[in-house]
């Protein structure tokens, strides 16, 4: 994923001079995971600008960057040091199309190494995904592998919104897999049918998606990558819940308030007559993210997610 | 090995009219005449609109209204210095630099009253949204100018804020950032003393505002706020070295917020009746009407028509905004982004439908 997320940064800065990458240490040390190696080299200090250390900083500089015709990359280290920026994207990105009633807008990239799994200290592996789709304004996308990867970016350096573009950490060197060149865009807002059946719906993300992929193989199971959370494909989603009738939905996320719980809503609201057992969520505990030690019994496992499909499958 | 001073800073202060109507000759700024005339006649249209704003909140034909009654003078006098080309980030206490710029009054009276309509900047201005959030537009200041700079474009911006925002992170992170990438910005601080209740005193421990700016590597200086001429020639000096590469400075306008802090603030709870009243005598119109007296340039008969100018555009402008029709709710979801989402399009009917 490293070399797809480079490879998309790479050609569209070169068919858009207006994109500029900044960030901490993304210039001169190519990334702290190597994703804008080599980006410095070949478009020079004024398209790849290493920054001081100031999250909210970086984040309100590349609003100001947006709103001058610019089309602004910014890196945040890891998710965990997002939140010192949540003020610039709630408070402005967000806003400020419809605070200017479409006068200026924010046409931004927020990319950030995303989740859990990789043994690092406090706050570099979290998955709060959850508060930022509780934006108005904002979109949310999370690939699920070096080919989606590149595709989605590219739909999101072009979008005229602010896109928080999350990277699953795990993933980063973790799958390898063939990523066309050139124009291929993943859009915006479609989901994915990675596998189809008519036992079960499971609905996954990320680096969970793997996971969920080993767990259902003993059934016939709808698998659906969503790739955006907000704007999620509802259409696809509700299509395959009145099918199955059996809903189960993973992420790494917290329980309480994570995005399943905005997709089981939607589930019980418009395809409740279609379902035949409860709608499941296989998550995270309501904990902050522990360190290595625990870290295994933390995120959702092959056997959890096994379990919650065992039981939807057996009403 | 004896210790060594490896650096220290010093603040200069600018001041050019006084309060009797006398100027430092050889500090004023060239300006002629009819400049002069109509940096006057924009800072009473000012005044005359903010006051008609606040009786328009009294009726209750607007919501809460911030007063820039006292800081006209660094309103007007920065915002004179700018060109077409330059680019605005305003708080929410600008209305003097909105009204200087050419900003329609009626939008200011529509977007008081509550009609997000009103802050559409028209397209051929440059000015940034208000900012409610206390100086968290820096940054979006530092980045347009960085972005100004590495296109190669020969444009500023002007960002205003008041003296609470130096307390704030983004005032700090901002201003790092303006430094080290060396932008072509001017940072104005009306420093008007008061944050709602608290004083600048309370506000930092250091002396004044503008050496704030040294230690982000760049120059501060202060000036007298009411004194519209060196508002004015600080902020020419500010904004042609920022277009010309040469950084980013901070402009400090030492003035005073002789009104409340908003319609829904009384400021009698907390400020000496003496201090205020000291610095209405301090007002930047009274003395400069005092110098183009002196200069064969005012008399009561030109204060008359002007006023009565004034009072005429804002009439106007509260007809006009009183005149357009309501938003409708599907204004609520227009703009929240370029393109409206299914399941947006969907709630927008439902609203519709009383769903």
């Amino acid at each position: 994923m490293v070399q797809a997320i480079n490879l998309a940064l790479r050609e569209e800065m070169a068919r858009d001079e207006r994109v500029v990458l900044l960030g901490e240490d993304v210039g001169g040390d190519g990334g702290v995971f190597r994703v804008s190696e080599g980006l410095l080299e070949q478009f020079g200090p004024e398209r790849v600008i290493d920054t001081p250390l100031s999250e909210s900083g970086i984040a309100g500089i590349a609003i100001g960057m947006a709103a001058y015709g610019l089309r602004p990359v910014a890196e945040i280290q890891f998710m965990g040091f997002l939140y010192a920026a949540f003020e610039q994207l709630f408070s402005h990105a967000a806003r400020i199309r419809a605070r200017s009633r479409g006068r200026y807008g924010s046409p931004l990239v927020i990319r950030t190494p995303y989740g859990g799994g990789i043994k690092a200290p406090e706050l570099h592996e979290e998955s709060t995904e959850a508060f930022f789709c509780h934006m108005p304004g904002v979109k949310v996308v999370v690939p699920s592998g070096p080919a989606v990867a590149k595709g989605l970016l590219l739909a999101s350096l072009r979008d005229p919104d602010p896109v928080i573009f999350l990277e699953p950490t795990r993933l980063y060197r973790m799958i390898r897999e063939e990523v066309q060149e050139g124009d291929f865009v993943v859009p915006l807002g479609e989901a994915r049918l990675v596998r189809e059946g008519t036992d079960v719906t499971v609905i996954a993300w990320g680096s969970m998606l793997e996971r969920v992929l080993t767990a259902v193989a003993p059934y016939g199971a709808d698998v659906i990558d969503l790739l955006t959370l907000s704007p999620w494909d509802e259409e696809t989603v509700l299509a395959s819940a009145r099918k199955t009738g059996r809903v189960v939905i993973v992420h790494e996320a917290v329980r309480n308030c994570g995005f399943g719980a905005e997709i089981a809503a939607t589930v019980a609201d418009e395809a409740v007559l279609s379902l035949r057992a409860p709608v499941l969520r296989v998550t995270a505990p309501d904990v902050p993210v522990p360190l290595a030690r625990l870290a295994d019994c933390y995120l959702p496992s092959v056997e959890r997610i096994q379990q919650a499909v065992d039981e939807v499958m057996s009403y | 090995m004896p210790e060594e001073t490896i650096a220290s800073l010093s603040v200069r202060r600018l001041s050019i009219l006084d309060e009797a109507g006398t100027v430092d000759s050889s500090l004023m700024p060239a300006l002629t005449g009819e400049e002069m005339r109509r940096m006057y006649e924009l800072l009473v249209l000012s005044r005359i609109f903010d006051a008609r704003a606040l009786a328009l909140q009294r009726e209750g034909r607007i919501g809460t209204y911030p007063s820039i009654l006292g800081q006209e003078a660094a309103q007007v006098g920065s915002a004179f210095a700018l060109a077409k080309a330059d680019w605005v980030f305003p708080s929410f206490r600008e209305m003097g630099v909105h009204i200087t710029l050419g900003y329609p009054l009626h939008q200011l009276f529509q977007y008081w009253a509550g009609d997000e309509r009103g802050m559409r900047t028209p397209d051929d201005l440059n000015i940034f949204p208000i900012c409610v959030a206390v100086g968290t537009h820096i940054p979006h200041a530092v980045g347009a100018a960085l972005a100004a700079k590495l296109r190669g474009d020969k444009a500023a911006v002007a960002c205003y804020f008041g003296d609470g925002a130096t307390s704030k992170g983004d005032f700090h992170e901002g201003f790092n950032m303006a430094g080290v990438f060396r932008v072509p910005a001017v940072f104005f601080c009306q420093n008007n003393q008061w944050a709602i209740s608290v004083p600048v005193s309370r506000q930092t421990a250091a002396p004044t505002l503008a050496q704030k700016a040294w230690s982000y590597g760049f120059e501060g200086v202060q000036v007298d706020g009411n004194d519209v001429f060196a508002v004015y020639r600080a902020a020419r000096e500010a904004l042609e070295r920022a277009r010309n590469d040469g950084g980013p400075t901070f402009v400090e306008c030492l003035t005073y917020r002789v009104g409340d802090h908003t319609t829904a603030d009384d400021a009698s709870r907390y400020r000496q009746a003496a201090e205020v009243e000291k610095w209405r005598g301090r007002d930047p119109i009274l003395r400069l009407e005092r110098h183009l007296a002196a200069e064969g340039l005012w008399n009561t008969v030109y204060q008359a028509e002007v006023r009565q100018r004034a009072e005429a555009s804002v009439d106007e402008a509260v007809r006009l905004a009183e005149s357009v029709t309501p938003p409708e709710p599907a204004e609520m979801f227009a703009a929240v982004g370029a393109v409206p989402s299914r399941r947006l399009r969907r709630q927008q009917e439902d609203l519709r439908l009383g769903r």
